[in-house]
């Protein structure tokens, strides 16, 4: 998989850093002590550069480039902070709060959840949008699991879980810009659902309450990541 | 040194967050040496006084009453704070938002109710179509979230802003919190 002998040198935040070809920005970062916030990527599933969160400058490029799926090249020079970062980071953490209803004081996920801590890493203390309080489904049908659509930020991590990892394919995106919404099967119960193992994978890649165990109250969810990194690992040896 | 106004007002809240500044203990010894409690559930002034120094709001605005208090009181306080995850987000008031009005008071005084059902229509003050917070309605000038906000928190918030100064809270509090 690596060639040991490409390695690019390049500057992150004026510093110089080496990686190889096959690093993308954001593992750079994190090698090196430096926060890029993410929400839809995960160590060990695909990145489908959906949320936006961990967009970087990089000098010569107007765009803004989403530092999970940008990979190193010699000589390049990768601002990951800048004013102009900081914000549209807030606002899209901010936008994630006023599209459902996170009303973290009653939500499962209380304290443990990606997006509350990733709120208050970025110094939000409220929103500048309007709220939106769209009606939202609460699916408990499964023997297990229960999905609340008001806590869902659609980072698509249970559909590339189940697809990849899982090899159930039960979830996928249904509809269209504010009207996507995770499924599973065709739009069926979960509980209904003729592919779902019930191996409980989606709920614990869910950075939010959007996907908890049944008889978890209010801050009670904690979920366990552990097998990811891990059965990453073993399929990766056997290849 | 002249004491400064202090004022808390309980629009739609749990009064959680007046507990939580009842929790300060023994700093409110030491804080009603810096301020004045002008108007507060806590004590016994009806009218909202002109030029308060400092004003903490509990809840979101639910009612038309929030909506004409928040308006006076606005505009009668230099520096307002959204103090809570209600005032700040609507939070558990906001629960009621996805449904139309209708049906909340349908549920609370139509399906509950025996004994004369229907929506009051003296004393109880009307719902707005959705609980807001504070800041879609009316300017506000700090934010501390939390449900409720520690009472160390709300103490260094309030020492703070009696001293002219802008507390940076964000590490210390979150929503939930
Ligand atoms: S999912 Fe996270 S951000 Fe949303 S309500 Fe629950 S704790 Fe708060
Ligand atoms: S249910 Fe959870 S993992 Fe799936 S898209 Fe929504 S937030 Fe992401
Ligand atoms: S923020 Fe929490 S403690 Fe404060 S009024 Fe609202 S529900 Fe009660
Ligand atoms: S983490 Fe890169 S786009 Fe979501």
């Amino acid at each position: 998989m690596t060639q040991t002998g490409d390695i690019k040198t390049l500057k992150l935040d004026g510093r110089d850093v080496s990686a190889r070809a096959d690093e993308t920005i954001l593992q750079i970062a994190r090698q090196n002590g430096i926060f890029i916030p993410t929400m839809c990527e995960l160590e060990g599933l695909s990145s489908p550069g959906a949320c936006r969160l961990c967009l970087v400058e990089v000098k010569g490029s107007s765009k803004l480039m989403p530092a999970c799926l940008t990979h190193a090249e010699e000589g390049m020079e990768v601002t990951t902070g800048s004013e102009r970062l900081v914000n549209y980071r807030r606002m899209i953490v901010e936008l994630f709060f006023t599209e459902r209803n996170h009303v973290c004081s009653v939500c499962v996920s209380n304290g443990n959840c990606e997006l509350q801590s990733l709120a208050q890493k970025v110094g939000l203390t409220h929103v500048h949008f309007p709220y939106r309080f769209p009606g939202e489904q609460v699916d408990a049908s499964h023997g297990r699991f229960i999905a609340d659509h008001n806590r869902c930020i659609l980072c698509t991590r249970c559909v590339r879980v189940c697809d990849e990892i899982e090899g159930a394919h039960t979830w996928d995106v249904m509809g269209r810009g504010i009207q996507s919404h995770v499924v599973t099967d065709l739009h069926e119960p979960w509980g209904a659902s003729a592919s779902c193992t019930g191996c409980g994978k989606c709920v614990q890649v869910c950075p939010t309450g959007a996907l908890f165990e049944k008889g978890r109250s209010v801050a009670e969810m904690h979920k366990r990541r552990q097998f990811l990194p891990y059965l990453t690992l073993m399929r990766e040896g056997r290849e | 040194m002249s004491r400064k106004k202090l004022a808390t007002v309980w629009l739609d809240g749990c009064s959680g967050c007046h507990m939580s500044f009842l929790d300060m203990d023994e700093r409110l010894i030491e804080l009603a040496a810096k301020a004045e409690l002008v108007y507060s559930p806590l004590v016994d002034h009806k009218e909202f006084p002109p030029d308060v120094d400092v004003t903490l709001v509990e809840g979101a605005v639910s009612s038309e009453e929030d909506l004409h208090k928040i308006q006076t009181i606005r505009a009668r306080t230099k520096c307002l704070v959204s103090l809570g995850d209600c005032a700040v987000t609507a939070n558990v008031p906001g629960m009621r938002n996805p449904f139309p009005v209708i049906e909340v008071y349908d549920r609370a005084y139509r399906e509950n109710t025996t004994l004369d059902p229907g929506e009051p229509n003296e004393v109880v003050p009307r719902l707005l179509p959705h609980a807001r917070p504070v800041h879609e309605v009316v300017t506000v000038d700090v934010f501390v979230p939390g449900c409720p906000p520690s009472a160390g928190v709300i103490y260094e918030a309030v020492t703070a802003l009696l001293e002219g100064k802008h507390p940076d809270l964000s590490a210390k509090t979150r929503f939930g919190a």
